[in-house]
This record gives C-alpha cells, sequence and structure tokens, in this order.
C-alpha cells in the first residue's frame, strides 16, 4: 500500500468514526454495527518467527505476535470473527514431531472461530486429522467434502453460523480436489463434491432460510489459474450470488488487499488471500447500517 | 475511489441515520480490507512463548545434535544428468531399503529413482543434522518398491530421459550418445533385459500419483515398506561420519 493512501484511508476512517458516533448520541435505539473478520492461510506449522538468517522473510511470522495483535483487534472491536483457511499442518518439525497438536491447541488459544480443510491437513490421513480434533475449540467447516464413510464423520459441519451484535454472519466451508494432490491412503473415502454447485446451495440456505446479513466462504480451492476448467476463488466469486467475501489459500497468494469481482447478481465479493505461513493477517471489517434495503447497492469499498 | 467521494458517501449514510430512527433490516454500507503484517513491532503473548517453548525445546535436541560431517556443499545443479545431492539421496533409499526389503519379502532390490520435485533443500558443508533430514524430506512419503515389467521399464527410463527436471537414480546406469538417443542401459550391473521384471524402490507419493505424473505406468505389484524417506536418511547419518557425494557417470551423455 502506498503510503499516501494509507494516510488518507485512515484520515476517513477517522471522519466516519466522528459522524457515526454524532449518529448514536442522537438516535439511541439504533447505531452503526461493526463486524471485524480476521484471516490467515497455509500457515503450515510455522508457530516460530522465520530466523534472522533466513532469506527472504527474516524475523517476520510468529504465532505469539499473531496473539497479541488478534487480541488488539479484539479489544478494539468485540464483535470480531477469526478464521483459517487451510493447510494449519506441514511444514515444519512440529508437525512432523506431534502431529498438529501445537498447531490447533494454538489456534484454540488464539480464539479461531473456524477453519476450513486443505490438502496438507491430511498429511497424517483422516486419522490424523480425528485425533487433532479433541485439541481444537474452533469450528471444522468443508461442504464440499463428504466425510460420510470416514472417521471423520460427525466432526466436520458445512457451514456455521456466528450471531455478532444482532447480525448474523454464516461461513461455509470449501476444499480442493483431493485426486493427484493427495494419496488416496490418507484421504480415503472422502468424497469431494463440485465446490461451485455447493457454494450456490450453502449460500442459499445462509442467504434465504437462515437470513444471514454477511455470508463468508472459507476456500482452500486456489486463488486463480490458467486453466479456466479449474475452480478457483475468482471464479468462485463469479458464480455466486450471495457470498459476500471469500477467504482463500492454497495458491499462497499475497494479496495487498481485498480483489474486487461482480458476482452472478451484479453485486460486489471481496476475495482475498494473506500469502503463507503466518506471515500476515488478513483484516476485512463490515460497517452496517439500519436502511430499508437490503441489496448491495451503495456499497463503499474501500480496499 | 477520491477521499472527496468517500467522505460524501460517509455523510449522506449518516444523515440517512440522523433521519431515521426505527429499527430496519441491516444494511451493509462499508467494506474495508487491509493486510496487516506479523513483525517484529508486535509484542508477543508471554502465555504463548511459554505454551511454545518446551515443545521446541524437545525438538531442537534431536534435531540439532551432529550426525556426520559434510566437508564440501552437496547441491541439486551441479550436474547436466544427475547431480550430488540426488545421488546422495538416491544412494541412501538404495542401502537403506535393499537389506530391509529383502528381509520383508525375501527378494532383491535393482535399483532407486526418486523424483526431483521430492527432495527439497540442498546439504550445506558443515554439522549434518536431523534438522536436515526434515529440510531435505518435510513430507511424510513412504520408500515403496514397485514391481514393473520390460515395458513399463522403457516408459521409464523414456520418461528419465526425456524430463526436464534431473530426477535421482541409484543402481542404474543409463548413457545416452552425442545426439542424446540411448546408448545403454545398465541395471544392478547387469545390462537391461527386456524379458524380466524390476524391483525400483520409491517415494510412494509417485506410486499413488499413478501414470499421469510419468514415472510409472503399468505396474506389476508394489510393496509397501513402512519405511519412511527421512527415517532411511536419518538412519543413514547414523551409520557415517563423513557426508560426501559427486556427480558420476550413472546417467550421461556423450559428447
Amino acid at each position: 500500500m502506498k503510503r499516501r493512501d494509507f494516510i488518507s484511508r485512515t484520515a476517513a476512517a477517522s471522519t466516519m468514526v466522528g459522524l457515526t458516533g454524532l449518529g448514536l448520541n442522537s438516535c439511541s435505539s439504533l447505531g452503526d454495527k461493526h463486524i471485524t473478520i480476521l484471516h490467515t492461510n497455509d500457515v503450515h506449522s510455522h508457530i516460530d518467527p522465520f530466523p534472522s538468517s533466513h532469506g527472504r522473510y527474516a524475523n517476520l511470522g510468529g504465532v505469539a505476535r499473531r496473539a497479541s495483535l488478534v487480541a488488539q483487534i479484539r479489544n478494539e472491536n468485540p464483535n470480531t470473527l477469526l478464521f483459517d483457511a487451510g493447510d494449519i499442518f506441514q511444514g515444519t518439525p512440529y508437525f512432523n514431531f506431534y502431529g498438529g497438536e501445537l498447531e490447533f491447541k494454538l489456534m484454540s488459544k488464539l480464539k479461531y472461530d473456524a477453519a476450513t480443510i486443505g490438502n496438507h491437513d491430511f498429511d497424517n490421513g483422516v486419522d490424523g486429522l480425528l485425533a487433532q480434533i479433541p485439541n481444537g475449540t474452533f469450528d471444522l467447516l468443508s461442504a464440499n467434502y463428504d466425510f460420510s464413510n470416514t472417521v471423520l464423520d460427525g466432526f466436520v459441519k458445512p457451514y456455521h453460523i456466528y450471531q455478532l451484535d444482532g447480525i448474523k454472519i454464516g461461513v461455509y466451508g470449501l476444499g480442493i480436489a483431493l485426486d493427484g494432490l493427495v494419496t488416496k491412503r490418507l484421504y480415503k473415502e472422502t468424497v469431494y463434491l463440485n465446490p461451485f454447485e455447493i457454494a450456490l446451495d450453502q449460500e442459499r440456505k445462509l442467504k434465504e432460510e437462515e437470513n444471514c446479513d454477511l455470508i463468508v466462504c472459507l476456500s482452500h480451492l486456489g486463488y486463480d489459474y490458467e486453466n479456466p476448467q479449474r475452480p478457483s476463488d475468482i471464479k468462485l466469486a463469479q458464480s455466486t450470488y450471495h457470498t459476500n467475501l471469500i477467504i482463500g489459500g492454497h495458491t499462497h497468494t499475497f494479496l495487498d488487499k481485498p480483489e474486487v469481482r461482480t458476482n452472478l447478481n451484479g453485486d460486489s465479493v471481496l476475495v482475498n488471500q494473506v500469502g503463507a505461513f503466518g506471515l500476515n493477517l488478513g483484516r476485512v471489517d463490515f460497517y452496517f447500517d439500519a436502511e430499508k434495503k437490503v441489496s448491495g447497492d451503495g456499497v463503499s469499498i474501500s480496499v | 475511489m477520491s477521499i472527496l467521494n468517500f467522505k460524501q458517501i460517509v455523510l449522506f449514510a449518516t444523515i440517512g441515520l440522523l433521519a431515521s430512527c426505527q429499527p430496519k433490516d441491516q444494511h451493509l454500507s462499508k467494506i474495508d480490507g487491509k493486510l496487516l503484517p506479523i513483525d517484529s513491532t508486535l509484542t508477543q503473548v508471554d502465555s504463548i512463548v511459554s505454551f511454545v517453548s518446551p515443545f521446541r525445546n524437545r525438538i531442537n535436541q534431536i534435531l540439532d545434535s551432529t550426525l556426520a560431517i559434510a566437508p564440501e556443499d552437496i547441491n541439486l545443479d551441479d550436474g547436466p544428468r544427475n547431480t550430488s545431492m540426488g545421488n546422495f539421496m538416491a544412494d541412501v533409499i538404495l542401502e537403506e531399503t535393499r537389506p530391509v526389503f529383502l528381509k520383508q519379502t525375501g527378494k532383491e532390490l535393482d535399483f532407486v529413482v526418486m523424483n526431483r520435485g521430492g527432495i527439497r533443500s540442498i546439504i550445506s558443508a558443515g554439522k549434518v543434522t536431523a534438522r536436515h533430514a526434515f529440510e531435505v524430506m518435510p513430507f511424510e512419503n513412504y520408500i515403496a518398491v514397485v514391481e514393473l515389467d520390460g515395458a513399463a521399464m522403457r516408459k521409464l527410463i523414456s520418461f528419465l530421459i526425456n524430463s526436464s527436471r534431473i530426477h535421482a537414480i541409484a543402481g542404474m546406469q543409463i548413457v545416452l550418445d552425442r545426439s542424446g538417443h540411448l546408448e545403454s542401459v545398465n541395471i544392478n550391473g547387469s545390462p537391461f533385459d527386456e524379458n524380466r521384471t524390476y524391483h525400483v524402490a520409491t517415494s510412494d507419493y509417485l506410486v499413488q500419483g499413478g501414470p499421469s505424473i510419468g514415472f510409472f505406468d503399468e505396474i506389476v505389484s508394489v510393496h509397501d515398506t513402512q519405511y519412511l524417506v527421512r527415517n532411511a536418511i536419518i538412519d543413514h547419518l547414523k551409520k557415517i561420519d563423513t557426508v560426501t557425494a559427486q556427480v558420476d557417470d550413472r546417467f550421461i551423455q556423450k559428447n
């Protein structure tokens, strides 16, 4: 981000806060609502910061630092959710030695709300993932993996609804095709279902049956591919009606800011991904006011 | 969006708020997104640091004890058709798997093929520890022994010759003539015989990947050794004092 943009944006944000304060004072029964969504992806067992000798990421990352940033943001806005878009496992000896125990326990200490399942989360098999579930206090969400004939049956939900300050936030998970990426011995009888069909079904349910105000997809499909046949977050954004935010993973894509695409209703969808290895935390703030119309018209997106 | 427009929208939204005071449906009015780097300006949460440290200490104790010494760097780019690191890896798999396979099946292992992409790091000159084995092989891949017939062997050899990457082999010699055509193949000391089957040790990743990833077409049988590739490297490092590996004549093109 350019420094100038950052300063002007900060000034604008301050203006917003000031005016909102006025609005609240003058009308106590009603006020703007603010939901903060924080996210990581492809942390790959990177618990410690990179060493100072590292060629690319010297002194960056580290879960103890991420913890303080998350706590600070939660302190500023209690209506905050924290998500992960998969590939929690594999990449440092912490995983090889302890099988993901630390990763799940630490995510619980940081009060992650939900994560989806990446291909590397199968690296110790469906049994290895099951073994870590008791160490996690967050939801595992995946709508397009059918685990009915595996030990994970009943431990993974397609979606979950979080209610914060009267705002209903529906979150569903999507995973990548496993064949050719993960050995069958590991994923066993897990069935991969078409992510686009499942996404349409999930978002319809969340919008029309559950009346969610905000719909978030945690995706491990990958950001964008040259092959147009390959499911990606960019394609997903353009193939759905109600999803507001796609939090992606798998391709280790570093985006400075969320990418904005137009969905089938002509509304804006945000696609975000924050690289890998816990080097960054993504932050998306949603502000609601209490107008009658619920369409996306007039949404100001400053990314 | 220019800052002026932004302020106007904020202003309109605020006027709207002031004007109407009945509880109404939620309307999404503004979205703001940013990337927050995790760097040394952030303080570390003490309880997290103290939770992780016993795990880290235990891992470091195991990983950082010296197993052997490498007098020179062992690299992945020091030869046109074979490399010192690839040769080290394939030789280790051959040496460590041969007795295991014989004990498990009573059969003789003929040669080794490992994919270049499965060798994730070089070994730098100096102390060699178990940590290097984790860097070279971070994945939980097991050694599998695949039985191939003559036709599948021919396809494997062609694949190795035509691949843009230098895959690692041991127990096998491939010689190409000046123009890059196959001149001879020796396996386990004898010329390639198309009328028999061969047992090749490899990473189970290549077996599970199926014919589409190139290496193994029709497989006669597969034996799972239950032996992790990484553990074979660690077992080997424990037996030796000095780690050396050279580019040699196992895969060459005459000039």
